[in-house]
């Protein structure tokens, strides 16, 4: 981080101030119109276009999310990968509306969402306490830490059944029997004892299974998954995917897998969408991906996964350089400075996405060149 | 459970035993002599001499300052205490259980009342302050509390008695009843609101005094709870905002209020010293005071035993307390 004097903070503080207000002034100035859309595509859960969230810090406007479009069609698993700090948390917790304000504002583009009610619903502009209805009953998120995502003062149950209370219009009765039943869904053996036990009584693995319970309790049409087996140990980590990718065939739930994990990627994802430095450089079907990566980033990054059939003398591949400073993004390709097939074009703007296949769409010149050649 | 509290129980004996020793020795350390000081003006005019002193100081066993002899004092005061007898007061001539038990209703109603509004104010105003971090209101809160916090008691106690006392006369400098209210001629309800109007004073400056730790310890508990995963798990259920603060956040806000619970019981009987002191109210802060000042030992004694026990009871309360409030902790073995 680049030395900034006082002054320079203040001012930037002052800034700061001025454009959330500015910001929180147009998001109240939204009206029935703004945020009542409809989809492009119907058979999408989720699309999300040119949306742009930023943090207001005191060191400088970082862009966490700059601009990123993609959609997430009904019944399938998009996977979204990329590095710590790349803006794959942080799109999620945009369609969730959860970021931590004052400082995270979603500043522009838009999130249309087909809420269960039949309206199509834009929730980057959509005034907060409307998105209680859409959160945890249409969209619901399972969390990266399983450890301390439950209250440790409530009963598994009464945690459960607060989401069954709300949004499914049970009466007590009903919410428990439907708890103890979505928690034999997510393959809890004993399901009634459980559900008058405290968080801390369970392990890690546990824990994510009611948190995926909890999830589940509303009937949502979309699951966000962050990081969600991160925390846990390996063996559990498949028992958690497993439940996920079976629960996904059972219920007709979308499923935005995020992670850093391309193993994980490779085994559930039907989508992939690689981000980098806040902007995704390449999206395809998993097949393409894997297959045929053309980003030099994506090329890296599937290098660098230690592979067990390989020589094992050699030493793991890693991109050399570094993500560049979230504050104060080059105009240029951001991967430019690690990237070893560069060409003149690349110091030019930022490389505009092109589309190769039907599905299939990267942002890169190299890959553009390369692909016109062989066409 | 039970063992447990048995078990801490147990262990009390032991440190009240510590605490009475010390206690002791200090205040056979101190210069301060009741004896002396009651037969000064008989001493100067030489009716008696520091003979007769000596002689009276050795009824009482206090003539020896050597260690042995206030080791002796201990035991004697010990003994007699195991018994259920702590000795009778100097100053007040009576029965020092007599004078605690007789003087502490009074210093327990005004804290009593004053702890209750410091609840009902401190508690909501962390949690609102917490809540709207960095806002005006913040701010401002924040500010005044710490003004609160910052007199001292003496000090804001004689700005309220010449603000509302003296220049407004709504309410009575000093004392606890009216000099002008015969108690006979008057309904009991005047009676009591007469005496009423006493207490409002002294509750409100010990309410302004203690607000400030408390919103301030509110505070920064309920920021802590607020930045948890659980809360956003609890925003992401779809839960109003009220419900996310009120029901999720608010549990684990109090778990660690609990602890101030251990402080409870002795500032609510052990009276407040200062304060009981610029008001004139004859609680057993006063009280306390007094025997401080005139070397009533047997009083002294009593009086902080009688702190020890309340404190060490406080304290075990609130060890079970945690226990109640937080499924985690469990009291075993």
């Amino acid at each position: 981080m680049a030395y900034i004097s006082n002054k320079e903070i203040k001012k930037i503080i002052k800034n700061n101030k001025l454009e959330i207000k500015a910001l929180e002034k147009k998001n109240k100035a939204y009206s029935k119109d703004d945020y009542i859309t409809s989809m492009k595509d119907d058979n999408n859960v989720v699309e999300f276009e040119e949306l742009k969230t930023y943090f207001y810090t005191d060191n400088g406007v970082v862009k966490a999310v700059n601009g990123v479009t993609f959609e997430v069609p009904s019944h399938s698993i998009v996977g979204i990968v990329g590095e710590s700090g790349c803006g794959k948390s942080v799109t999620s917790l945009s369609l969730m509306r959860l970021l931590q304000g004052p400082t995270g504002q979603i500043v522009d583009g838009s999130i249309r969402f087909k809420a269960s009610d039949g309206v199509v619903y834009d929730i980057a502009k959509m005034p907060l306490n409307k998105m209680s209805s859409i959160r945890g009953k249409d969209i619901t998120m399972i969390f990266q830490e399983p450890m301390t995502s439950l209250n440790p003062v409530f009963t598994i149950g009464n945690q459960l059944d607060e989401v069954s209370l709300l949004h499914n219009n049970y009466d007590k009765q009903q919410s428990k029997a439907h708890s103890i039943e979505m928690l034999k869904l997510v393959g809890i053996p004993d399901a009634e004892m459980v559900y008058g036990k405290y968080p801390h009584e369970l392990s890690g693995g546990m824990r994510q299974r009611v948190m995926i319970a909890m999830a589940l309790a509303a009937k949502p049409k979309l699951i966000v998954a962050d990081e969600p087996t991160t925390a846990l140990d390996v063996t559990i980590q498949a028992q958690i995917l497993d439940l996920l990718r079976d629960i996904q065939k059972k219920t007709d739930a979308s499923i935005m897998l995020i992670t850093h994990d391309l193993g994980v990627i490779a085994e559930m994802a039907d989508y992939v969408i690689v981000m980098y430095a806040g902007k995704i450089i390449e999206k395809g079907t998993v097949m393409e991906i894997f297959d045929n990566p053309l980003h030099p980033y994506t090329v890296g990054l599937q290098k660098s996964k230690p592979r067990i059939d390989g020589n094992s003398n050699e030493p793991l591949f890693s991109i050399p350089g570094n993500v560049p400073n979230p504050i104060n993004m080059p105009s240029y390709c951001y991967f430019k400075n690690r990237c070893k097939n560069c060409i003149e074009k690349c110091n030019g703007e930022y490389p505009k996405m092109i589309q190769v296949s039907d599905t299939h769409f990267v942002s890169c010149y190299y890959a553009q060149e390369n692909n016109s050649k062989d066409n | 459970m039970f063992k447990y509290i048995v078990k801490r129980l147990l262990l009390s004996i032991l440190i009240l035993f510590g605490v009475s020793v010390i206690i002791y020795f200090l205040i056979r350390l101190m210069p301060s002599d009741y004896f002396e000081k009651q037969f000064s003006s008989q001493l100067a005019s030489g009716a008696i001499n520091m003979d007769d002193i000596i002689e009276i100081k050795k009824l009482y066993g206090l003539d020896d300052d050597s260690f042995m002899g206030i080791v002796k004092g201990y035991f004697s005061w010990l003994f007699k205490a195991l018994s259920g007898d702590l000795g009778e007061s100097f100053i007040y001539k009576r029965p020092v259980a007599e004078v605690i038990s007789d003087k502490m209703w009074i210093s327990f109603a005004i804290s009593g009342i004053a702890l209750i509004f410091e609840f009902i104010i401190a508690i909501p105003l962390g949690v609102s302050s917490a809540v709207k971090q960095y806002s005006i209101q913040d701010y401002l809160v924040t500010i005044l509390v710490m003004v609160g916090i910052s007199f001292p008691s003496f000090f804001f106690a004689n700005i309220l008695i010449k603000i509302f006392a003296v220049n407004l006369g709504w309410l009575p400098v000093s004392g606890q009843t009216d000099a002008t209210i015969d108690a006979s001629t008057i309904s009991t309800f005047q009676y009591l609101f007469g005496n009423f109007k006493h207490l409002i004073l002294p509750m409100v400056t010990l309410v302004v005094l203690s607000i400030g730790g408390m919103m301030r310890y509110t505070r920064t508990n309920t920021l802590e709870v607020l930045n948890a995963d659980y809360i956003r798990t609890a925003r992401a259920k779809g839960l109003s905002e009220r419900k996310v603060i009120y029901k999720h956040a608010f549990r684990n806000t109090m778990i660690p209020l609990v602890t101030t619970f251990a402080g409870i019981l002795p500032s609510l009987f052990g009276g407040a010293m200062i304060v009981e002191q610029v008001f004139g109210i004859e609680g057993i802060g006063n009280i306390a005071y007094n025997a401080l000042k005139q070397g009533d030992i047997p009083f002294i004694m009593g009086y902080n035993m009688f702190l020890a026990i309340l404190t060490i009871v406080g304290t075990l309360f609130s060890d079970i307390m945690y226990a109640v409030v937080d499924p985690r902790v469990k009291l075993g073995k």
